[in-house]
C-alpha cells in the first residue's frame, strides 16, 4: 500500500465519518441535559435543505452553514417546545419529528431538484490543498475542521465550565438542579437548540460538500448512526470522536472490500460489518467498565417540578 | 397572564379519549387552510386523507392490512417502553420473524394446510425472539445499551436478508432477482372475507390488544412491568429482578415483531424481496406512545396510523398532493396529539386572567 | 394537466392566496385516466424522473384526450396493493407499475380488474390484461464501455451498482467486454451499494474505486452524487438514467437517457383505439428507449466515431456485444465463438464476464 493510496483512503474516512460526527456531538449535549431526541435525521435533512437553499441564493457556502444550523436549531424547537413545555414523551416526539423533517424538507426541495452548488471545499491555496500528501491536512471543507474542533470544546464545555457544570446537573437530577435555582427548561432549550444546529450542519455535510444537490432524504439514515454514536461513547466526547471514526473505516472498508474483489465471504458480511463491529466493540468495552457508560440519569424522562 | 399546571389527582378519562379526537379534528382545519392557501381544494384534501379511508367501505381492508403489522408490533413495544426498555430495532426482528417464516416454507417445499401455516407462524415469532436475545443478553450480561444493540442489528438483519434473498433463498424460477419463491396457495393465511385482501393476521391483531391488556391488567407479571417502569427502587425491593424484566419485555418486543413480519409474509406479501423490510418497526414505536403503552390504546392508534398512511396515498391521487405533503401532515396529527396528552395528567390554568383561553396548542 | 408541477406548487405556497387555484380545472369533456406508479420521488433526478418525463409526454401529446395521475414513493412491499387498486378504482383504464418490486401487486391487482389494463416495467409476469415492458440498457453500456476503454490511462475502470439483479449484471457485463474490445486488458471493478439512491455512500464508493487506480466510474445507482466526486477530482464518468451534464460539466462523457415517453403514447394510443393487448416490450436503441446524450468535447473524434458507429450498429441489428467468444470471471468460456447471446439468456443473467473484480 502506497502512500498515496492511504492518504486518499483517509480522505474517504473524513467524508464518511463527518456529517456523523457533527450530528451525534449535537446529540450527545443533548442527552448530557437530560432529553432524548430521536429526531436527528429529520434535522440534518432541514440542515441539508437549509444549507443547500442558502448557499445557491447567496452563492456564499458560510451563509450556507448559518441556514443549515438556523434550519436544524429551528425544527429541533419544535421537539422542544412540546417535550418540554407540554411534557410529551421524547421518544415519539423524536421519531414524529424525524417525520416532519423529511416532509418538510422533502417539500422545500421540490424547487431545488437540479440545482447545483458550488463545493464549499478547502479554504486552503491549491499547493497545500491538492498536493497530494498535504491535502491529508489542508484538503478538506472547513465543517471537517469545525467538526474536530468541536469535539474537544465540547469536552471542555461539560467538563470544565460553570454552564456545562449545570447542564451535566440538570441532566443528572433535573429536580434538585430546579431546587437550587437553575432553568432546567432553559438549558434543555439551549441543548436541544444546539444539537438541532449541529445536525443541521451535519446535514449540511452532504448537501454542500460531499455531493452538492438536494435529493430527498438524502442523507441516507446517518441520523441514526449519529444516535448510536452517541451511546457507544458512553456520552464522552472524546470516545465521541474515536467511535465516530471507528464507524468511519469500517464503511470504507464495506467499500473497499467490495471494490477490491475479496470474494472469501459474502459482500453482505462486510456491509453488516460496521455495525456488528459497533456491538462487539461497545460490548468488549462494557466488559472492562461495567458502569454501562455514564448515561444521564434523567435521558428521556420528563421533568415534573412539584411547584 | 400566565398559563399555570395543575395535576390532576387522577389521569382524565374524558381527556384521554378527547385530546386525540381534538387533535385530529384541528389537524384537519389547520389542513383546509393550508391546502387553500397552497392552490389545493383543501377540504377534498383533509377528506381524502382523514376520512375517506374510514367512510369508504373499499379502503377499510387497506386500513386493516396495514394496521396490523402496527398494532402487533406495538403491543410488544409497549411492554418493554412501559419497563423502560427502548427496543427500537423491531424493525430487524420484524425482518428476521419473516424470514423464519419464510425458511419453514421453503423447508415444507410444496406442502402446504394448517399444519404449515402454524410452524411459520411460530417460526416467525422464535426468529423475532431470536434476533431480540442479542440485545438482552447484552444488556442484562454486559450492560450494552440495548437503543444501540437493538438498532445496529436491525442493519444487521437487513444484510442477512440480502444474503439470503440474493443466495440460498433465491426463487429458482425468479429470472435471478433477489426474492424467495412465492408461498404456494395453501401455504398463505387464510383470508377471512372472500373478495378482500384480509388475512388471518388482521383478526390476530383484533384479538391480540385484548389478551395483552388481560396479561397487562390482572397478572403479576403485568405488575411487575409497570413497577419496574415507573419505580425501579421499589420494584428492588418487592423482590421483582430488573434483569427478568429486561429479558422478558425484550423477547416480548422481539416475539411480537417477529409474529408480524411471519404474518406480513404469509398473509400480505407472500415472498421476501429487497423492498420487504419498510419501517414497520421504526413506526410501531409511535403508534406505541400514541396508544400510550395500552393494548388497546396501541389498537386504536395503530388505526389511527394506517389511516393517514391510505389517506395520504388516496390524496395523492385525487388531489396531487406530493407524498411529502401528507408526511408533514401525518407529523402534525402526531405533535398535536403527542402535545394534548398533558391535558389528561394536568388541568390548565390561566392565572391573572379570568378569562378562558383555548387550549395552548403546538405551533410551528 | 392535473397534476401540480414542483414549480407551481412553489409558486402557489409563496403567493398564498393571490394565486387561482391551480390543480383543480372542471374537465370538460370525460378524460380516459391513465395511471403511474412511482417507486422515488419524481425529482430524484433518476430512476422516476425519467419515467415521469414519459408520462409528462403523454399529457403532452394526448392530453386532450387522456389525464394522467401518479402516486409517487411507492413501497415495494404489501402497501403497494391498495395503491394500484387506488387507480384503477378511480378509472384508470391502464396503469403503469414503474419497479421490478410492484411485480406481484400489479397481478394480484388486475385479476380484480379485468378491463382495466396493466404495465409492468422490468418484470416477467403477465396476463391477459397485464404487460410487461423493459429497456435494453446494456446497450447503451456497450457505448459507454467502447469511451471508457479509449480514454482510460490505467486500463482499470469502476463500475458502481445497486444490486446484484440482471439489469445491472447485464449492464457490467456489457460495459466490460465493450473496454475489453479496446483494451484487451481492461479491468472492472465492481461496488455494489446495496441500494439504488444514497448520495453519501455512492460517493464514498466513488472515492474508493477512484483510489484504487480507476480513472473512469460509470454509475448504476441513480444520483448524480458520483459524477460530482469525479468532477472535483477532475476525472471521468457516465450519467445514469438522464444527461447530467448539469451537475458535472467535464466530469460528464455522456449518458444513458432512459427514454420512456414513446413507449408510454405508443401504448395509451393502443388503449383509445382499443388495439392494446398483453405484450412483452424489450425496447432498445432501436426504437428510441434508450438514447445516448450529447457527448462531452473532450471525447476525441474517433472515439466518437465509434461510439456513433455502435449506436447504429443497435439501430440497425447488426451489433451486439453479447457475441461470442465470451468468458466469465473464473475464465470458463460461456458463450462460443460464432454464437450470439439470446434474449431470454440475457434476461436472466446472473454471471460476470472476464476482468470483472466483485466481491462475491
Amino acid at each position: 500500500m502506497s502512500t498515496e493510496f492511504i492518504i486518499a483512503a483517509i480522505v474517504t474516512i473524513v467524508g464518511l465519518t463527518t456529517p456523523i460526527l457533527l450530528a451525534a456531538l449535537g446529540e450527545l449535549v443533548v442527552e448530557k441535559a437530560g432529553v432524548l431526541n430521536l429526531g436527528v435525521e429529520g434535522m440534518m435533512l432541514m440542515g441539508a435543505i437549509c444549507g443547500f437553499g442558502a448557499t445557491v441564493s447567496t452563492f456564499n457556502p458560510w451563509i450556507g452553514i448559518l441556514g443549515a444550523a438556523a434550519g436544524g436549531a429551528l425544527s429541533s424547537m419544535l421537539f422542544a417546545v412540546l417535550v418540554l413545555e407540554l411534557n410529551s414523551n421524547q421518544v415519539a416526539t423524536g421519531l414524529a419529528l424525524t417525520i416532519f423533517g423529511t416532509g418538510l424538507s422533502s417539500l422545500m426541495g421540490l424547487s431545488y431538484v437540479g440545482f447545483i452548488a458550488p463545493v464549499f471545499g478547502s479554504i486552503f491555496p491549491a499547493s497545500l490543498a491538492s498536493d497530494p500528501y498535504l491535502k491529508v491536512i489542508f484538503g478538506y471543507s472547513p465543517i471537517v475542521y469545525f467538526a474536530l474542533a468541536m469535539v474537544p470544546i465540547v469536552a471542555w464545555f461539560l467538563k470544565s465550565t460553570r454552564a456545562g457544570m449545570i447542564l451535566r446537573a440538570v441532566g443528572e437530577n433535573d429536580l434538585s438542579a430546579h431546587s437550587i435555582g437553575y432553568s432546567v427548561k432553559g438549558v434543555r432549550y439551549a441543548a436541544i437548540a444546539f444539537g438541532g444546529a449541529m445536525a443541521g450542519i451535519g446535514g449540511a455535510y452532504f448537501s454542500m460538500v460531499i455531493t452538492p444537490m438536494w435529493a430527498e432524504k438524502m442523507t441516507a439514515g446517518r441520523g441514526w448512526i449519529a444516535l448510536a454514536l452517541v451511546v457507544f461513547a458512553g456520552w464522552r466526547a472524546g470516545r465521541l470522536l474515536v467511535g465516530a471514526y471507528f464507524f468511519g473505516i469500517l464503511m470504507a472498508l464495506e467499500l473497499y472490500a467490495k471494490a477490491a474483489g475479496f470474494s472469501f465471504l459474502p459482500s453482505q458480511f462486510w456491509a453488516a460489518m460496521p455495525y456488528l463491529m459497533t456491538v462487539v466493540a461497545l460490548s468488549v468495552i462494557s466488559m472492562r467498565d461495567r458502569s454501562g457508560g455514564n448515561a444521564p440519569a434523567c435521558l428521556g424522562k420528563p421533568f415534573l417540578p412539584s411547584t | 397572564m400566565r398559563i399555570k399546571l395543575e395535576k390532576r389527582p387522577e389521569p382524565s378519562t374524558l381527556m384521554a379519549f378527547a385530546t386525540p379526537i381534538a387533535s385530529v379534528l384541528l389537524t384537519m382545519a389547520i389542513g383546509v387552510v393550508v391546502f387553500d392557501a397552497l392552490g389545493i381544494k383543501g377540504e377534498k384534501a383533509v377528506i381524502d386523507i382523514f376520512l375517506t379511508p374510514l367512510l369508504s367501505s373499499y379502503k377499510w381492508q387497506d386500513v386493516a392490512v396495514k394496521a396490523a403489522p402496527l398494532i402487533i408490533i406495538a403491543l410488544g413495544l409497549s411492554i418493554g417502553n412501559r419497563a423502560q426498555v427502548w427496543n427500537i430495532g423491531a424493525e430487524g426482528q420484524y425482518v428476521i420473524g419473516a424470514l423464519a417464516a419464510a425458511g419453514v416454507g421453503i423447508a415444507a417445499g410444496g406442502a402446504g394446510g394448517g399444519l404449515i401455516i402454524t410452524l411459520m407462524i411460530l417460526a416467525g415469532i422464535l426468529g423475532g425472539t431470536f434476533w431480540a436475545m442479542f440485545p438482552a443478553f447484552l444488556k442484562t450480561r454486559l450492560n450494552v445499551n440495548e437503543i444501540l444493540t437493538s438498532l445496529m442489528l436491525t442493519y444487521v438483519a437487513l444484510q442477512v436478508l440480502g444474503y439470503l434473498v440474493g443466495g440460498p433463498w433465491k426463487d429458482p424460477n425468479g429470472r435471478n432477482f433477489p426474492a424467495t419463491a412465492p408461498l404456494q396457495p395453501d401455504q398463505t393465511l387464510p383470508i377471512l372475507f372472500p373478495g378482500t385482501t384480509v388475512h388471518l393476521g388482521v383478526a390476530i391483531a383484533v384479538v391480540l390488544p385484548f389478551v395483552f391488556w388481560l396479561i397487562m391488567s390482572r397478572s403479576v407479571f403485568g405488575f411487575q412491568i409497570r413497577v419496574v417502569g415507573s419505580a425501579p427502587d421499589a420494584a428492588r425491593h418487592g423482590g421483582f429482578d430488573a434483569k427478568q424484566t429486561i429479558w422478558l419485555s425484550l423477547l416480548i418486543g422481539g416475539g411480537m415483531a417477529g409474529l408480524a413480519g411471519a404474518l406480513e409474509f404469509a398473509g400480505s406479501l407472500k415472498a421476501i424481496n429487497l423492498g420487504f423490510p419498510s419501517g414497520y418497526g421504526f413506526t410501531a414505536i409511535i403508534v406505541s406512545f400514541l396508544g400510550r403503552l395500552n393494548p388497546i390504546g396501541c389498537l386504536i392508534a395503530g388505526i389511527v396510523l394506517a389511516v393517514t398512511y391510505v389517506g395520504g396515498q388516496v390524496a395523492q391521487t385525487t388531489v396531487h398532493i406530493p407524498n411529502s405533503t401528507a408526511g408533514i401532515f401525518q407529523a402534525m396529527m402526531l405533535f398535536f396529539i403527542l402535545a394534548s396528552d398533558i391535558l389528561i395528567r394536568y388541568r390548565v390554568r390561566f392565572v391573572g386572567s379570568p378569562k378562558a383561553a383555548p387550549i395552548p396548542a403546538a405551533g410551528e | 394537466m392535473a397534476i401540480i408541477t414542483r414549480r407551481t406548487f412553489m409558486q402557489a405556497a409563496g403567493a398564498a392566496a393571490t394565486l387561482p387555484v391551480l390543480g383543480n380545472k372542471a374537465f370538460a369533456a370525460e378524460k380516459i385516466k391513465i395511471g403511474f406508479i412511482f417507486l422515488g420521488p419524481v425529482g430524484d433526478y433518476g430512476w422516476t424522473w425519467a419515467h415521469n418525463k414519459g408520462r409528462e409526454q403523454v399529457e403532452k401529446e394526448l392530453g386532450d384526450k387522456v389525464e394522467t395521475v401518479y402516486v409517487e414513493n411507492v413501497q415495494e412491499d404489501a402497501s403497494a396493493i391498495p395503491v394500484i387498486r387506488d387507480l384503477a378504482q378511480q378509472g384508470c383504464k391502464l396503469i403503469f407499475t414503474t419497479s421490478y418490486g410492484y411485480m406481484d401487486q400489479t397481478v394480484a391487482v388486475a385479476k380484480e380488474f379485468p378491463n382495466v389494463k396493466f404495465e409492468h416495467c422490468t418484470g416477467f409476469k403477465r396476463a391477459d390484461n397485464v404487460a410487461t415492458y423493459n429497456s435494453k440498457f446494456h446497450e447503451g453500456r456497450a457505448v459507454l464501455g467502447t469511451i471508457a476503454g479509449k480514454m482510460s490511462k490505467t486500463g482499470t475502470l469502476g463500475y458502481l451498482g445497486s444490486y446484484k439483479v440482471p439489469e445491472v449484471v447485464l449492464g457490467v457485463n456489457s460495459f466490460a467486454l465493450a473496454a475489453q474490445k479496446q483494451n484487451p486488458n481492461a479491468k472492472v471493478k465492481l461496488v455494489l451499494i446495496d441500494s439504488w439512491f444514497d448520495p453519501p455512500k455512492e460517493a464514498a464508493a466513488t472515492e474508493t474505486l477512484i483510489n484504487l487506480g480507476c480513472d473512469i466510474v460509470t454509475t448504476h445507482t441513480d444520483s448524480p452524487g458520483p459524477l460530482q466526486i469525479l468532477e472535483q477530482k477532475k476525472l471521468y464518468g457516465f450519467g445514469q438514467g438522464a444527461d447530467m451534464s448539469r451537475f458535472a460539466p467535464s466530469a460528464h462523457l455522456t449518458a444513458i437517457e432512459d427514454i420512456w415517453g414513446p413507449y408510454y403514447v405508443e401504448r395509451v394510443k393502443m388503449i383509445l383505439d382499443g388495439s392494446w393487448k398483453s405484450s412483452d416490450t424489450w425496447d432498445g436503441m432501436k426504437e428510441g428507449t434508450v438514447v445516448i446524450s450529447p457527448y462531452n468535447k473532450v471525447i476525441p473524434d474517433d472515439v466518437k466515431k465509434m461510439a456513433d458507429d455502435i449506436q447504429k450498429g443497435y439501430k440497425d441489428g447488426s451489433y451486439d456485444i453479447f457475441k461470442g467468444p465470451i468468458y466469465d470471471q473464473a475464465g470458463t468460456l460461456k458463450v462460443k465463438e460464432g454464437e450470439t447471446m439470446k434474449l431470454a439468456d440475457l434476461a436472466v443473467i446472473d454471471w460476470f464476464v472476464k476482468g470483472v473484480e466483485s466481491a462475491a
